[in-house]
C-alpha cells in the first residue's frame, strides 16, 4: 500500500495521453526531421558525412540569391503590413467609421483567400495585358510600371497579410485603458504624437507577435512568387523546383535547403521572442477606448485611408468573382457573360471539391481532439514530458509549409513507413501545420477555466476522464471550435504543402486552381476560386455564430 | 454516514519546501471543525490533502478505520464547497445538483427526488432551471452547498466559502451553514482566515501557523486561554506588555504594578509577557491605584472609543472603552490603569508557552 504511493500521483489516464502525443510527434515530426537532416549531410552514394549540398547552395549565387530575395520580400512585407495596419486598427478603435462592421468583414475576407489567387487577379488587372494596364495605355497613354517581380510580390503579400496585423492590434488596443489616452491628452500630448508616443509603445509586443506571423507566412508563401515573381526567385520556389525536378533521384540538396530555411526561421523566432519579452507590459483595461466622431479634415482622411486600403485588398477577390461569369473562348475572356466556366469547372474538377471537404475535414477532427488533449496536459499536468510535448508541438509553427511537405515526403517515401500518395500524408501535413495555432487558442481558453471546476466534478464521484469530457471539454468547446473554424479556412486555401504531397486522387481545390491558372484556363480557375471563396464565407458565418461575434485570432 | 477523520503525522512538501512538517489531529464525528490561520499557514493545503487533490508526502489519513491516502478523489465520498463555488457554468442549477447523483448511477426517480429535496432545503427550488450566470453570489453559494450535500457525503469540506460574499450576506450564510450542518449531522472541515467567522461557526478550532497547529480547542478556550502569543494576537486583539515573574510571591509585576496570579513559574525570577485584551483595562483619572500612563491618541468609533496609552516603560497599548457623553479622556491626559486579572494571560518570554495553562 505504501509502496505505490509515489506512483499514484504521476500515473493516470493523462500520462497515457502524454505518451500517445509524444509517440505521434516522434513518428510524424521528429523522425521526419531527423531523417531530413540525415539526407542533407549524408552522401547517398558513399553513405559518408558530407557538407557538399550546403557548399553547393552557398557557393552558387543562383541559389544563394533566392535566399536574399526571400529576405528582401519578407522584411519589406512585414514592415509594410505593420505600418499599414496599425493606424487602421487604431482608427477602428478610436473613431466612428461609416460602415465599420461591413469594412471589418471585408478585411477578414481579404485575408482568407489563398495568396496566389490574389496574385493571379492582380495579373489580370495590372499585368501586361491587364484590364487597368490596357485602359491606361489605350485611353490615357500612360504606361503603368510592371507588376511582375519584387513589386508584385510585395503588393500581393502586403494586401493579403495586413489583416493579420490589423486583428492582432485591434485585440491589443482592447487592453489599453482609455484613461491612458485621456491622461496623455491632459498632459498636453494628443493626436498623432499621442499615437506614436503612448499607443504604439504599449502594443509593441503585439506588433512583434503579429510581425512574426506575417514574416513566417510571407517567407513560406509559394504561389505568389511562382505566379507573379517571374525572374524574381524566392526560396520556396527554389525548394519546389529542386525537389520536383530531382524526385526519385537525389533529395539531399532539397533537404539541405530545407535545413537552411529552418535554421533561419528558428533564429527569427528566437529574436522575436527575446525582443517582445523585453518590451511587454501588464495591462488591465477598466474602461476600453470608445470610438468618437472625428472632425473636419481628419474625418475625411481617416475614411479615405480606410476605404482605400480595404478597397484595394478586396479588389482581387471581387474581380475574380466577376470574371468567373465572363464568357470564355479557348483560354481568353471575350465580351458577354455566361455560366460556362462553372459548367466546365464542375465537369473537370472530379474529386477535388470533395477532397477539399474531406481532407481538411478529417484533419480538423484530428486537430480538435489533439489540440484539446495537448492543451490540457500542457496547462494542467505540467511536468518534463508535457513540457517536451508542448515545445515539440510548436516546432511546425516556424517551419515553412513547403519544407513540411518535403520533410514528410522524404521520410515516408520509403520503408519502414510508406505514405506518399495517400490522403493520410496530406492530413498529417495539415494537422502538423495547424496544430500549433489551435493548441495555443485552446490553452488560452483552458487557462480561463478555474481548476476548481474539475475538482468539484471529482469530489462528486466523477472519474478524471469523465470530468474532462463532461465538464472541461464543454467549457472549452466554444473557444476550440472557433479556433478550429479559422484553421479550417486556412486549410481549405492551403497550397504550399498540398502542391508537394498531392497525387491525382488527392488533388484539392487550391491545387486545381493553381493548375488551371498555369494551363491558362482562366475561366475555370476563376469559377473554382469563387467556389472556394463561397466556402470560406460560409465557414466564417458559422464562426460568427459560434463565437457570438468574438474576435478572430490567428 | 458521517465519519471521524484521523490524521497522523501528515507531511506535505512542494518540491524542496516543506509546507506541513508533521501534523496530527482527530476530527470527531459530526463535529464542525475549523482550520484557522493567516494565508500561507497550510490550512487549505491540509484540506486539499483530506479531499485528495493534493499528494501526501508522509503520514496517514483515515476516515474511521479506512486509510484514504491512496484512494481516488471520486471514491472518497466527500462533499466539497470551493471558494469560487466551482458551479458548472454549462449546466442548470438542477443539473449541477444532480451531477454527483448521476455519477453514482442511481435510478432516475431517486436522482430527481434527492435533488428536489436539497434544492428545497437550500431554498433555491425556484431557480432550478436557471443557468448559474444568472444567479447572485449568495444563490450560487446555496447551489454549491446543495450539490455537495445531496450525495450524502461522509465528510463536508469547505474552503473559505464565504470570502466572496458581502458582509451582510456573509453573516446570513454562516448562520445558514451552521444550522444546515447540525440538521444534516455531518463531519465538517471548514477553512477560513477570519477569526470571527471561525468562532461564530465552529465546535472546535485548530489555529495553524507555518504548517503547525498552535492550538486546538473550542472558540472559548482559544479566546480566553490561548496557548501562545501567536494565538493570543491572532484571535481577537491583545496588548503584549513586558513584565517580570516574581518567584517569592508567585506574582507578576510590571513597573510598580503587581498582579497576584496563579502562574506555573519556577523558583527563580524571570521576564514574562503579559497579554491583556484592550477591553480588560480599567482607566481612571484618580491616583488611588494603577499604572500611571499618558493618553497619546484616541479614536471615537461610536459605541466604543479606542485609546492609545503610553505606559511608564514607553510601550504604547490600546484600550477599548465604552464611549461616554462627558469626561472622555483627551490626548495628553494622565490616567491610571488597572487590569481585570481573571481574563489576562501570562506567556513565557519567547511567547511559546502560556504559564497559566497548566494551573
Amino acid at each position: 500500500m505504501t509502496s505505490d504511493r509515489a506512483n499514484r500521483k504521476t500515473v493516470d489516464v493523462w500520462s497515457l495521453v502524454t505518451l500517445v502525443v509524444l509517440v505521434l510527434y516522434g513518428l510524424f515530426l521528429v523522425y521526419p526531421l531527423v531523417n531530413l537532416f540525415a539526407q542533407a549531410v549524408i552522401d547517398k552514394e558513399s553513405g559518408r558525412f558530407t557538407l557538399s549540398y550546403f557548399h553547393r547552395f552557398f557557393s552558387k549565387p543562383y541559389y544563394f540569391n533566392t535566399l536574399l530575395n526571400s529576405f528582401k520580400v519578407t522584411f519589406s512585407v512585414t514592415i509594410l503590413t505593420v505600418t499599414l495596419a496599425t493606424p487602421l486598427a487604431y482608427f477602428f478603435a478610436r473613431f466612428r467609421i461609416h460602415g465599420k462592421s461591413f469594412v471589418r468583414i471585408l478585411i477578414v475576407l481579404s485575408s482568407m483567400s489563398a495568396p496566389f489567387v490574389g496574385a493571379y487577379s492582380w495579373i489580370l488587372l495590372l499585368g501586361r495585358s491587364g484590364v487597368i494596364t490596357t485602359f491606361f495605355a489605350s485611353f490615357l497613354g500612360i504606361h503603368i510600371p510592371s507588376i511582375y517581380g519584387f513589386a508584385g510580390i510585395l503588393i500581393v503579400l502586403t494586401l493579403q497579410l495586413y489583416p493579420l496585423i490589423f486583428l492582432y492590434v485591434s485585440g491589443a488596443l482592447k487592453n489599453v485603458d482609455n484613461s491612458l489616452l485621456e491622461a496623455s491628452d491632459n498632459l498636453g500630448c494628443s493626436g498623432l504624437k499621442r499615437f506614436l508616443v503612448i499607443v504604439v509603445p504599449l502594443i509593441v509586443p503585439t506588433l512583434f507577435a503579429g510581425g512574426l506571423l506575417v514574416f513566417m507566412r510571407a517567407l513560406a508563401d509559394f504561389g505568389t512568387p511562382m505566379l507573379i515573381g517571374e525572374g524574381y526567385r524566392t526560396f520556396p520556389v527554389t525548394i519546389f523546383n529542386e525537389f520536383i525536378s530531382e524526385t526519385g533521384g537525389d533529395d539531399g540538396f532539397a533537404a539541405a535547403i530545407s535545413i537552411i530555411a529552418i535554421v533561419i526561421t528558428t533564429f527569427v523566432f528566437l529574436a522575436q521572442r527575446y525582443l517582445s519579452t523585453r518590451k511587454s507590459f501588464t495591462m488591465n483595461s477598466m474602461n476600453k477606448i470608445r470610438p468618437v466622431e472625428a472632425k473636419g479634415a481628419a474625418k475625411f482622411f481617416i475614411h479615405l485611408y480606410t476605404y482605400l486600403v480595404v478597397g484595394l485588398s478586396i479588389m482581387p477577390q471581387v474581380y475574380i468573382f466577376y470574371t468567373s461569369f465572363k464568357r470564355v473562348h479557348g483560354t481568353t475572356f471575350v465580351p458577354g457573360y455566361s455560366f460556362q466556366s462553372y459548367v466546365d469547372a464542375f465537369s473537370k474538377v472530379g474529386r477535388t471539391i470533395t477532397n477539399t471537404l474531406i481532407i481538411p475535414g478529417q484533419s480538423l477532427i484530428v486537430i480538435l481532439i489533439l489540440a484539446a488533449l495537448i492543451a490540457y496536459i500542457t496547462v494542467r499536468r505540467r511536468n518534463i514530458f508535457t513540457g517536451i510535448a508542448d515545445s515539440v508541438s510548436m516546432v511546425p509553427y516556424i517551419i515553412p509549409g513547403s519544407v513540411i511537405g518535403i520533410t514528410l515526403l522524404i521520410a515516408f517515401d520509403k520503408p519502414p513507413i510508406i505514405l506518399s500518395g495517400t490522403m493520410l500524408i496530406m492530413i498529417i501535413g495539415l494537422v502538423l501545420r495547424r496544430l500549433p495555432y489551435t493548441i495555443r487558442s485552446s490553452a488560452a481558453t483552458l487557462q480561463q477555466i478555474p481548476l476548481n471546476i474539475e475538482e468539484a466534478a471529482l469530489s462528486l464521484g466523477s472519474s478524471k476522464l469523465k470530468a474532462f469530457y463532461k465538464i472541461t471539454m464543454p467549457m472549452m468547446a466554444a473557444g476550440i471550435v472557433a479556433g478550429a473554424i479559422l484553421s479550417w479556412v486556412t486549410m481549405i486555401s492551403e497550397l504550399s504543402t498540398a502542391i508537394l504531397l498531392y497525387v491525382g486522387r488527392t488533388k484539392t481545390l487550391t491545387v486545381e486552381i493553381y493548375t488551371q491558372i498555369i494551363r491558362g484556363n482562366y475561366g475555370i480557375a476563376a469559377a473554382l476560386a469563387t467556389i472556394l471563396a463561397v466556402l470560406t464565407v460560409l465557414s466564417l458565418l458559422v464562426f460568427n455564430r459560434i463565437s457570438r461575434g468574438g474576435d478572430i485570432s490567428m | 454516514m458521517s465519519v471521524t477523520i484521523s490524521i497522523k503525522n501528515a507531511k506535505k512538501k512542494y518540491g524542496d519546501v516543506t509546507v506541513i512538517p508533521d501534523l496530527t489531529i482527530e476530527i470527531r464525528d459530526k463535529e464542525f471543525f475549523t482550520l484557522l490561520g493567516p494565508s500561507g499557514c497550510g490550512k487549505t493545503t491540509l484540506l486539499r490533502m483530506i479531499a485528495g487533490f493534493n499528494t501526501v508526502e508522509g503520514g496517514d489519513f483515515y476516515f474511521d478505520d479506512r486509510r484514504i491516502n491512496d484512494m481516488e478523489v471520486s471514491k472518497r465520498n466527500i462533499g466539497m464547497v470551493f471558494q469560487n463555488y466551482a458551479i458548472f457554468p454549462h449546466y442548470t442549477v438542477r443539473q449541477n445538483v444532480e451531477f454527483g447523483l448521476k455519477n453514482r448511477k442511481l435510478p432516475k426517480a431517486e436522482v430527481r427526488n434527492s435533488a428536489a429535496e436539497f434544492l428545497e432545503l437550500m431554498q433555491i427550488s425556484e431557480f432550478k432551471d436557471r443557468m448559474p450566470e444568472r444567479l447572485s453570489g449568495g444563490q450560487q453559494q446555496r447551489v454549491a452547498l446543495a450539490r455537495a450535500l445531496v450525495i450524502k457525503p461522509d465528510v463536508l469540506l469547505m474552503d473559505e466559502p464565504l470570502s466572496n460574499l458581502d458582509a451582510k450576506l456573509r453573516m446570513e450564510m454562516r448562520q445558514a451553514i451552521r444550522n444546515l450542518q447540525r440538521e444534516v449531522g455531518i463531519t465538517t472541515v471548514y477553512v477560513t482566515h477570519d477569526q470571527e467567522e471561525a468562532m461564530a461557526i465552529s465546535d472546535r478550532i485548530a489555529v495553524m501557523r507555518d504548517g503547525v497547529i498552535q492550538h486546538i480547542g473550542t472558540p472559548q478556550e482559544i479566546y480566553h486561554r490561548p496557548k501562545n502569543v501567536f494565538v493570543a494576537s491572532f484571535i481577537g486583539r491583545t496588548n503584549l506588555i513586558d513584565a517580570e515573574y516574581v518567584a517569592s510571591g508567585k506574582t507578576v509585576r510590571t513597573g510598580e504594578y503587581e498582579l497576584p496570579l496563579p502562574v506555573t513559574g519556577g523558583d527563580e525570577d524571570c521576564p514574562v509577557v503579559l497579554s491583556v485584551r484592550p477591553e480588560d483595562f480599567q482607566m481612571g483619572a484618580d491616583a488611588s491605584e494603577g499604572i500611571k500612563s499618558t493618553v497619546v491618541d484616541s479614536v471615537f468609533l461610536g459605541l466604543n472609543t479606542h485609546y492609545y496609552v503610553e505606559l511608564p516603560n514607553r510601550q504604547t497599548i490600546e484600550i477599548i472603552h465604552e464611549s461616554v457623553m462627558e469626561n472622555s479622556f483627551k490626548t495628553g491626559d494622565t490616567v491610571y490603569l488597572s487590569i481585570k486579572t481573571e481574563k489576562i494571560n501570562v506567556f513565557s518570554q519567547d511567547g511559546a508557552r502560556n504559564l497559566l495553562h497548566d494551573v
